[in-house]
């Protein structure tokens, strides 16, 4: 059969004409769906899951009704995803007008690219709202000397979780040491019950281990030199000690079977602790929070646990010292309108932590950054967890912002995938040691 | 380019049958290619440029774009974490054209019959490609839960391993997942292949006395021979773009045994902040996708106007 040609003078011109077209075609995708709707509205984009987002909605809803003109809107994403969506989001300038985050590294980057406001100015004009919070929840907004973002929420340590009622059937205290954390391993093992659960899919749930592991051991100073960036700051014989003692208690099965596969977003490491198949975990003091909502009367029941991480013998680190979250933050960004900006200011200075949202946090079991709040936390039912807490974080020697965090998304990046490795003993300490200090200064 | 052209082709064919002012009318039915070569243009050879671009700069997906001539692609080639990727990828892409093969091939054979139950186990078969990759993925999570998931439920102690949580084991349940999905889509392509094949050759096979079996080594498999192809070329280009399926599945691990080119491409682009080392992997993968392709064109034969009816 004869195939008809095209001929090449047409083909030609349709090449030719294309890229025009093209032009014509991409000019029209300047607005995107992080950029909010018209007047002086602003978008916000949070965190999905309980209580957090209902006490959000809360505080947008009071806040909005408040003032029809500024509107808020909220979209919610899980943890894991929105870490990656925010970034492509602000490389892309389509942030929303507030940005949340966890400052540290992640922040630094924003700032350096003059992606978020500089808020330092504002906090002075409003220094009463600057005094409103605990002083150290600013450290981790601060990019050299200037404050990049409101620190907000509840400072959340990480706490060692554990199951009284596996305790008490066991007959066993609490680990107080590293060697009480091994016998117990041995204990639970024998019984039946998994010693720690861990949801290692999520790699940062089994980055609280290394954090306070290694600072028992080495003390602060270890990691502030990895911080700074100080020439084989990793291959300090401490981190090696650290990814010995992990390895040995994934050795001697100290973590539920399958961990390498549980991912914290679903919070299926939660419901291990508060179904009795594991009898501790290391986790985030927000999990009580979640605990409470959906643990069947677990903690309301006053079979949760709960302690400082135990010391290492020999140790150099403070055993009051402590790992975790300073607060959470929130930036405005660079790229929004001038009327949003407003928004979002006015919703920093009147709508988050408002005495009710305070409140709420209290109730679901979280301390909300704000000074004076001793005599709410001594009423509340949940009394003894915010003490335990409140004290924790105002008593730490050394308040460790968690590493993912403080370091720079790329380093970080390399120390989550490391971590997997060491935990699932793919490679050695010594690796894991070498191999992270090639990331320095990245 | 090739893809407007075919395009302009088969636009045109009719014409001829139409007879008459065949210049005239074929350089009209170009212009039919246009959004053809437009969205061709816009989204694959734009996009192919930028990334080829990128990858010679250095960027954190952020701030602003810096030059970094070669730095990149040493860096990159020097890391035993691409060898890793690389070798992962051939292998989920020649397991899983080993277990697709077979399966689709005989299944598409099957619901190629006229009976009536057939068709109704056709469509039983086709539900699996009705679901988004990233649905599937969470579904087999939840129901491979090493502690919540269904040897649990079911009380099947053997199905209770920790299936995404051992290397090797998670690389084979990928191989499976992704079979599982991509099977019926197959089955779809050899069934219609099948229904190709005229009814004489069959029955001129009989009068010979060829059995079933004979049938379809000597008949089918050899009609079929440009669907293989064109199934087989699906498979192995389409391998190389798995991501959504195992993001979700496995994120890469445990520790980097699920961790493919593409995946790899994405956790050193968006998770790391470093655009340059993604769009040096990106380039990489559209390289290996070209070669496969044109390798597996070859292996049709050079003269594919050729028919497989020829003499009938």
């Amino acid at each position: 059969m004869k195939q008809p040609q095209t001929s090449r003078r047409s083909f030609l011109a349709l090449a030719a004409l294309t890229p025009f077209a093209a032009m014509t075609a991409t000019a029209c995708g300047t607005s995107g769906p992080g950029t909010s709707s018209a007047g002086g509205g602003a978008s916000m984009w949070y965190l999905s899951g309980e209580p957090n987002q209902t006490t959000m909605q809360k505080a947008v809803d009071a806040f909005t009704s408040a003032n029809p003109d500024n509107k808020i809107e909220v979209t919610y994403f899980q943890n894991d995803a929105y870490k990656t969506k925010i970034k492509t989001a602000i490389g892309a300038g389509q942030a929303p007008t507030i940005i949340y985050g966890w400052g540290g590294g992640t922040l630094k980057t924003y700032a350096e690219a003059g992606q978020v406001d500089d808020l330092t100015g504002w906090f002075d004009e409003n220094q009463d709202l600057k005094e409103k919070f605990f002083p150290a929840s600013f450290g981790a907004a601060t990019v050299d000397g200037k404050i990049y973002a409101l620190p907000n929420q509840y400072v959340a340590p990480i706490v060692l979780f554990y199951n009284k009622e596996l305790f008490d059937k066991a007959g066993v205290q609490p680990p107080k040491t590293w060697d009480d954390v091994m016998s117990l391993v041995k204990t639970f093992n024998d019984m039946g019950v998994a010693p720690f659960s861990l949801g290692g899919q999520s790699r940062w749930t089994s980055m609280m281990w290394l954090e306070y592991l290694l600072d028992r051991i080495g003390g602060p100073e270890v990691f502030n030199a990895i911080f700074e960036g100080k020439p084989n700051s990793w291959l300090d014989p401490a981190v090696i000690e650290t990814g010995t003692k992990i390895q040995e208690l994934v050795s001697a099965e100290g973590f539920i079977k399958g961990f390498s596969s549980i991912a914290a977003d679903s919070n299926a490491d939660q419901a291990l602790l508060f179904t009795g198949k594991a009898a501790m975990m290391l986790h985030g003091s927000w999990t009580y929070g979640a605990m409470k909502k959906g643990g069947q009367n677990f903690v309301q029941d006053g079979k949760l646990g709960f302690v400082q991480f135990p010391t290492v013998a020999g140790g150099k680190g403070d055993p009051k010292n402590g790992v975790g979250n300073p607060a959470q933050y929130m930036s405005i960004s660079s790229k929004a309108t001038d009327a949003e900006k407003e928004t979002a200011k006015k919703f920093f200075k009147e709508g988050i932590l408002t005495e009710t949202v305070v409140d709420t946090y209290i109730n679901s079991g979280s301390v909300p950054i704000v000074n004076g709040i001793e005599d709410k936390l001594n009423t509340s039912p949940d009394k003894d967890f915010l003490n335990f807490v409140y004290d924790l974080a105002k008593n730490a020697p050394s308040f460790q912002q968690s590493w993912d965090q403080a370091l720079s998304p790329t380093a970080a990046e390399a120390l989550l995938n490391n971590i997997d490795q060491l935990f699932l003993k793919s490679i050695t300490p010594q690796q894991f040691a070498e191999n992270m200090n090639g990331t320095l200064g990245k | 380019m090739s893809n407007a052209v075919s395009t302009a082709r088969t636009a045109a064919a009719p014409a001829t049958t139409g007879g008459g002012h065949n210049g005239q009318r074929n350089s009209a039915l170009a212009w039919l290619t246009l959004p053809a070569l437009f969205f061709f243009l816009v989204f694959a050879v734009v996009p192919l440029a930028g990334v080829l671009i990128l990858s010679f700069t250095s960027w954190d997906g952020i701030g602003a774009i810096g030059a970094a001539g070669m730095g990149n692609w040493f860096s990159v080639l020097a890391d035993p974490g691409l060898y890793n990727a690389l070798g992962l990828t051939f292998l989920i892409m020649i397991a899983s054209w080993l277990v697709q093969t077979p399966i689709s091939l005989l299944l598409g054979v099957f619901t190629a019959g006229s009976q009536r139950y057939r068709a109704a186990l056709a469509v039983l078969y086709f539900l699996p490609l009705l679901l988004s990759s990233a649905a599937v993925a969470i579904a087999f999570k939840a129901l491979l839960d090493p502690n919540f998931g269904l040897a649990t439920g079911l009380g099947l102690p053997f199905l209770a391993q920790d299936w995404l949580g051992v290397p090797h084991l998670a690389l084979g349940l990928v191989i499976f997942v992704i079979a599982w999905q991509f099977v019926p889509f197959h089955t779809l392509i050899y069934q219609g292949g099948v229904r190709q094949i005229p009814k004489s050759l069959y029955e001129a096979a009989e009068i010979d006395g060829a059995g079933t079996i004979k049938q379809f080594f000597h008949i089918t498999l050899p009609q079929l021979k440009y669907t293989i192809i064109t199934s087989s070329t699906l498979m192995v280009v389409g391998s190389l773009t798995y991501f959504d399926l195992i993001f979700v599945l496995t994120g890469g691990g445990p520790g980097n045994s699920t961790r493919i080119l593409a995946l790899d491409m994405y956790l050193r682009g968006f998770r790391a902040n470093l655009m340059g080392p993604a769009s040096v992997i990106a380039v990489i993968l559209v390289l290996i996708g070209l070669a496969l392709a044109l390798f597996l064109q070859r292996l049709g034969g050079k003269d594919k106007q050729g028919s497989q009816l020829e003499g009938m």
